[in-house]
């Protein structure tokens, strides 16, 4: 038996756990979870889980609806939350075809695949999210939402009532192996960040996933709610999942060029330049909700144009400055993806964008140095400034175009996000909203 | 016989001096369990004259995970207070005891914690890596690994003081052909630092432009 296999039986048996979770995640970036035995984990690693893919979003097909769920040892963990008394585990899974092929549908296998494809050109990919969310004191959608202070961005004051909340989920991510950079409160009221130290992009998307569970639950231990919701608020900044990437070839940061005016190297200028021509296809997977697309405005620290800068947070893709000494830190970071995009599925977008500008050695174009928030439409369109999808419907319709995202989702999951997305948008089109009623209820 | 045995309380009876010295045993004496660092072969308590601190030691030498044999010393007035205490010792001698029956369970309790039975252990200060079961405490607390981390953090403290640069440590833990360069080890360092937690986080510390070293240097020991 591979040793990482029988490290986890070993400290099954040891540790006395009484239930092993299997995790997977579907197509929408939802996580899912099957309870075994440990008795049962030896025979999981070995054939895998088979359960009736048919109920999951995005793993349904006509012929066959059986899939294997196959535990990756290496992402084995005690939940640190778990009572002493009862430990129990939690381990990620591939999900397989009953002959024990890759399943299309399994949003893993689409990350596995991109980074293969990054293997291949000889790079490992690095991210690091800053994941934005909300705590409010209720999750009740006819409620007015309550937030549970009115502080801002770093304010350290007895206004932000939900630190010692945030302390607790920190601590409880470290203990699961999950290295926490900073955390503060954010712009807006009962806004939190919780930066994470870069990983490699699968681990970081299984990373993502857990933090989005941790913080829920230990909201509802205190009988509050934390949402991922982009713009649960009018009015102010909100959830971004602002990720900075770095390629590496073996140690070496391949970002990286001390000749450069930038400190970028070729790569560097060429994966942004794949990340800009692209930006616009992979937006819908980056931004996957209704809602995703009430963040993307002007003046809400969130980008609206494609666009590349240095030192201005209006734009897309900004590169950050890096110390002296610290030039292996050399990275951009993508400002578009929201806290509710499926990591997997988005990590693997930002992925094949970038790689596709080095492969086709795309040329960047100039920096943008104006504030593009005060830009009107017309402006910005006379720079050259290609403005973000403005709705999911938009956004559908250029990945709908898209064989960049054809190859970097697989048929099987293109053809079912767009069906589900459109149909999302379809219900949402149908529905009055409480704007128009304001607007038009006594005007009309 | 390299290890020495634990005698509670310091200074313990001159009978049990007397006993221990004509046997030829390698002993030491303690006032509390706070002090033995290291291995132990086990431990002689003698409870008569300050019973509530002789099970108190008891308690702490199993709070601490020592897991080592410990044989009391105990008067038959006082066999009623071994009860609901089982878990504090592995056998007893009545007092005033005979020499040979006290060389006798010794001798026995010593058997038992043969280096053939006892699981091959990796210490250092507050950190107990079990080679057997995969299992690390610190402080006494579980630490919950993954296998890399666990054999990283093997690696490193079989080695206490040493430098080893990032490219040793990825070939020698993950293998040669891991593809993802030295990265692979700082990101692992940093997550065995999270789960250490910020008191011990600092067993592993960074030598700039070198790599990593668990524990203190070989100067500032």
């Amino acid at each position: 038996m591979e040793p990482q296999k029988d490290y986890v039986l070993r400290t099954v048996e040891e540790r006395g756990v009484r239930l092993i979770r299997l995790w997977f995640t579907d197509v929408l970036g939802q996580l899912k979870s099957v309870a075994i035995s440990p008795a049962e984990l030896a025979d999981a690693f070995d054939e895998g889980l088979q359960f009736d893919g048919s109920a999951i979003d995005g793993f349904s097909r006509v012929q066959e609806s059986d899939v294997l769920a196959v535990p990756d040892a290496s992402t084995f963990e005690l939940l640190p939350w778990a009572d002493p008394e009862e430990p129990s585990g939690r381990v990620f899974c591939d999900i397989r075809n009953p002959d024990g092929t890759p399943f299309e549908g399994d949003p893993r296998w689409v990350m596995r695949r991109s980074l293969a494809k990054a293997a291949e050109m000889g790079y490992t990919f690095y991210t690091a999210p800053e994941v934005e969310f909300f705590y409010f004191r209720h999750g009740d959608p006819d409620q007015p939402l309550t937030p549970l202070d009115n502080a801002s961005y770093f304010d350290l004051t007895t206004a932000d009532v939900a630190s010692p909340l945030r302390k607790r989920t920190i601590t409880m991510l470290e203990a699961m192996g999950i290295p926490v950079e900073y955390s503060f409160h954010e712009d807006s009221p009962s806004q939190h960040e919780i930066d994470l130290r870069y990983t490699e992009a699968l681990s970081m998307a299984d990373n993502v996933m857990t933090l989005r569970l941790v913080v829920r639950k230990l909201a509802l231990d205190r009988d509050l709610h934390a949402t991922f919701m982009p713009k649960p608020l009018n009015g102010v900044q909100g959830s971004g999942m602002h990720t900075h990437m770095s390629l590496f070839e073996n140690d070496i940061n391949a970002f990286h060029d001390a000749g450069d005016d930038y400190g970028l190297s070729k790569t560097a200028k060429a994966f942004i330049a794949g990340l800009l021509h692209h930006a616009r296809e992979i937006t819908a997977v980056t931004n996957q909700l209704v809602n995703s697309y009430k963040r993307l405005v002007a003046g809400d620290e969130a980008p609206t144009f494609v666009s590349w800068a240095r030192n201005n947070r209006s734009a897309l893709v900004r590169v950050p400055v890096v110390k002296p000494g610290k030039e292996s830190s050399t990275r951009i970071e993508y400002r578009a993806l929201d806290s509710a995009a499926n990591p997997y599925l988005a990590f693997s977008a930002v992925l094949a964008a970038g790689l596709k500008g080095v492969q086709e050695g795309y040329e960047l174009p100039p920096e943008a140095a104006a504030d593009l928030y005060t830009m009107t439409r017309g402006q910005a369109r006379t720079k050259g400034f290609e403005e973000l999808p403005m709705s999911l419907s938009e956004a559908l319709d250029v990945l709908e175009e898209s064989p960049l995202m054809v190859d970097v989702l697989g048929e099987h999951i293109h053809e079912w996000f767009l069906r589900n997305k459109r149909a999302e948008f379809a219900e949402y089109r149908r529905e009055v909203t409480p704007f128009e009623l304001r607007r038009y209820l006594n005007t009309w | 016989m390299t290890e020495p045995l634990l005698v509670f309380p310091d200074p313990p009876p001159p009978e049990l001096v007397r006993t221990l010295d004509l046997g030829g045993y390698n002993w030491k004496a303690v006032g509390s369990a706070q002090e033995p660092e290291g291995r132990w072969l086990g431990a002689v308590v003698a409870v008569d004259e300050n019973p509530e601190d002789a099970f108190g030691f008891c308690r702490s030498l199993n709070r601490r995970g020592l897991d080592i044999p410990v044989l009391l010393l105990i008067s038959g007035a006082r066999l009623d207070e071994l009860e609901m205490r089982d878990d504090l010792y592995t056998d007893f001698c009545l007092t005033p005891f005979h020499q040979r029956e006290l060389e006798a369970r010794l001798a026995h309790l010593v058997w038992r914690s043969g280096t053939a039975l006892r699981p091959e252990l990796i210490e250092y200060g507050p950190l107990v890596l079990n080679v057997e079961t995969y299992q690390a405490t610190i402080t006494g607390r579980p630490l919950d690994l993954t296998y890399m981390e666990y054999e990283l953090l093997k690696f490193l403290a079989s080695s206490p003081g040493k430098v080893f640069t990032r490219e040793t440590l990825l070939s020698r833990v993950w293998g040669y052909d891991y593809f993802g360069g030295a990265r692979t080890v700082d990101v692992h360092v940093r997550r065995l630092r999270a789960k250490l937690g910020e008191e011990h986080a600092g067993l592993i510390t960074t030598v700039r432009s070198v790599g990593y070293r668990f524990g203190l240097s070989r100067w500032e020991r």
